[in-house]
């Protein structure tokens, strides 16, 4: 039931920016795949590519053995999108909205309930109010449901949580979860790195390139060196000064604290850490090591490329 | 905002239908007498009877009347020479001065016809009572009569008109500002990804505003018929026909013009920019007969000119349609062009 998805060397130029700068990879069968990267990283425009909406310069990409541009048709079909912007109608009600859907697809609610009952019954209650009306994480679990109207075989969602709060979060990648065993490909992009570790494979992208692609755990494992959580009582000159620390490969600010990527071990050098900062003047000093996450990770592939 | 829709254009066609009037009524006349003889008094009642004419008095001088226009409380100044009477009656010719406030030029020249024809009048009556062995007669004259609105009733010739206005305002508008708001607000985007064809959209984008248009125009009928008592010389149906077409045309353009736009701002600006000069151009409020040619050629391509010259046609002519045919028939083709090429430029992938 669920699709493959081919990318292969997919290029995209606006004006004077480039989105996508030859991207390729590849989606399996009934797989979660999320892309991860900041505001310009190029997931929207290759989801609109993905979705037919956009022609790619150059490239191709295949879903199934459907190519996107000649049997847009076809894809059209099977293909549950979900708008970064909240795309439905707002002067609509909850229900009307899902049931225009359901007819744009010629199918009706009743059809296909089994499928999105799971969304569809935490905003039922609310089913004569006007979309526009709607909290924020009512309006995704809404759009959800209208995405899944028509039973994709796909389904893409771009940046679904973003502006959404954390426990609404929370239950949307649970109902995501469910989905996937529905069998369905599901694409989805976040600008937050914690929902790296809820795909089965993750891309991390920047600038219009995938930096890495691997299972969240494999990136994770794949991190060189090791890290501190660094902290104390003057932040600010910290980063400046640490930056100049020999043993420090890497520095960036990861919340209130900063990490340091090291090659040598951890006690080594969160000795020579105390003994560099206690030079400098600084008080208060606690330093850690820790467990690199996903974002560390991103962070590090970020920085090589900058510096290259 | 359906019954926005509805109410707003019966408002405007209770409000325009009697303020869009060339006719210029109350007249502010100041005379200057020097003569202050039976007969200047006699012209100058004739002026003062006159249903045009607002009489407010006389000034001693010219200096004082022309002040009274300089400072815009008086629109014309008839001044009579001294010796009036006695010039008319021993030269048979009197002087009198006609000034006219011609800041509003079309009004100013409306000014001074009406007071040619009161002093043409005045003549007349001259000859017959002061000069009844010489008078022999004027040679030809005139007597008009006017064909399908015998009173000059500015109303009727107005309304038809105006109709056509607010059928074009609502069918250009709703049209071009409708997909553009799916465009602004991104719904468009959740619809393209559909499997619902070019065709299906723009049908379903452009039907409800055409029967909104087409109810529009019946009420408007309605008000036409049962509160100015225009009577309908043509056929209600033919007309409801020609606009059907019509209104496929400026949908169109609607459609058109939000393909090239992106935000309403945009769409706004253009569908009043169009439909300016299309109103302007169309012959609602000037006869295009008076417009330079390069103007009355520009109007090929008007709409709005086809369908108010067949509108008028109907409605007070009673014209069928072997009458108008020609111009139905570029209205259709019109449409057809239109629709097709709107259609093709709206496109799902960018």
């Amino acid at each position: 039931m669920s699709v493959t998805i081919n990318i292969k060397n997919l290029v995209k130029t606006y004006e004077k920016v480039e989105a996508l700068k030859g991207t390729s990879l590849q989606v399996k069968p009934n797989e979660l795949f999320g892309f991860i990267g900041p505001d310009g990283a190029g997931k929207t425009t290759l989801f609109r590519i993905l979705t037919s909406l956009l022609l790619a310069d150059s490239g191709t990409v295949t879903i199934d053995q459907w190519d996107v541009v000649k049997d847009y048709k076809k894809i059209r079909k099977i293909t549950g999108y979900m708008p970064g912007r909240f795309s439905l109608y707002m002067d609509l009600t909850v229900e009307e909205n899902l049931q225009f859907y359901a007819r744009l697809f010629g199918t009706s609610i009743k059809q296909n309930y089994d499928l999105i009952e799971d969304v569809y019954e935490q905003i039922a209650p609310f089913k004569h109010r006007r979309a526009g009306a709607l909290s924020g994480g009512m309006k995704q679990k809404l759009a959800l449901s209208c995405a899944l109207i028509h039973k994709p075989r796909l389904l893409i969602l771009d940046e679904p949580t973003t502006g959404v709060d954390a426990v609404s979060r929370k239950e949307f990648w649970e109902l995501l979860k469910k989905m996937q065993k529905k069998q369905m490909t599901i694409l989805v992009s976040t600008p937050y790195m914690d929902e790296a570790a809820l795909c089965d494979r993750v891309a991390l992208m920047q600038s219009g390139k995938i930096l890495s692609l691997d299972t969240p755990q494999q990136i994770v494992d794949d991190f060189k060196g090791n890290l501190l959580s660094v902290k104390t009582q003057n932040m600010y000159p910290l980063l400046k000064d640490l930056s100049a620390f020999e043993e420090g490969i890497q520095v960036y600010r990861f919340g209130d604290t900063l990490h340091l990527v090291s090659h040598y071990s951890p006690e080594k050098t969160k000795s020579d850490l105390t003994e560099y900062m206690t030079g400098k003047g600084y008080k208060d000093i606690s330093i850690e090591p820790v467990t690199p996450v996903i974002e560390d990770c991103f962070l590090a592939l970020m920085n090589n490329t900058t510096d290259a | 905002m359906l019954p926005i829709i509805i109410l707003i254009p019966i408002l405007q066609l209770l409000i325009l239908s009697y303020t869009a009037t060339f006719e210029i009524k109350n007249i502010r006349l100041v005379v200057v007498d020097h003569d202050h003889s039976p007969e200047s008094r006699n012209l100058i009642n004739k002026f003062s009877g006159s249903k045009f004419y607002k009489y407010l008095g006389q000034k001693d001088t010219y200096k004082e009347a022309e002040n009274s226009i300089a400072k815009g409380t008086a629109d014309q100044v008839l001044v009579i020479e001294p010796d009036f009477e006695k010039n008319l009656l021993t030269e048979r010719k009197g002087n009198v001065q006609i000034v006219t406030d011609a800041i509003n030029g079309s009004a100013a020249s409306l000014m001074a016809v009406y007071a040619m024809s009161i002093i043409n009048d005045f003549n007349g009556n001259i000859l017959v009572k002061k000069l009844p062995l010489k008078f022999k007669g004027i040679p030809v004259k005139t007597d008009s009569s006017f064909w399908y609105n015998p009173d000059l009733n500015y109303i009727t010739y107005m309304v038809p008109g105006i109709l056509v206005l607010l059928i074009t305002i609502i069918a250009l508008f709703l049209s071009s500002m409708n997909i553009v708001k799916e465009k602004e607000l991104g719904t468009i985007e959740q619809l393209n990804v559909t499997p619902i064809t070019r065709f299906e959209f723009i049908a379903g984008k452009l039907i409800p505003f055409w029967i909104i248009a087409l109810v529009d125009l019946f009420i408007g009928l309605l008000i036409a018929r049962y509160w100015f008592g225009i009577i309908m010389a043509g056929s209600p149906l033919l007309l409801v026909f020609v606009a059907a077409v019509y209104l496929i045309l400026v949908l169109s353009i609607g459609l058109f013009v939000s393909s090239l736009t992106e935000t309403m701002q945009q769409a706004m600006f253009i569908s009043w920019f169009v439909l300016v000069v299309f109103i302007l151009m169309s012959g609602l409020f000037t006869p295009v007969e008076s417009m330079p040619l390069w103007a009355q050629k520009l109007n090929l391509i008007n709409p709005l000119a086809y369908f108010i010259k067949i509108n008028r046609m109907i409605m007070l002519k009673g014209s069928t349609f072997s009458d108008f045919h020609n111009d139905f028939y570029i209205l259709a083709g019109y449409a057809a062009a239109m629709l097709t090429f709107s259609a093709i430029k709206h496109r799902k992938t960018s």
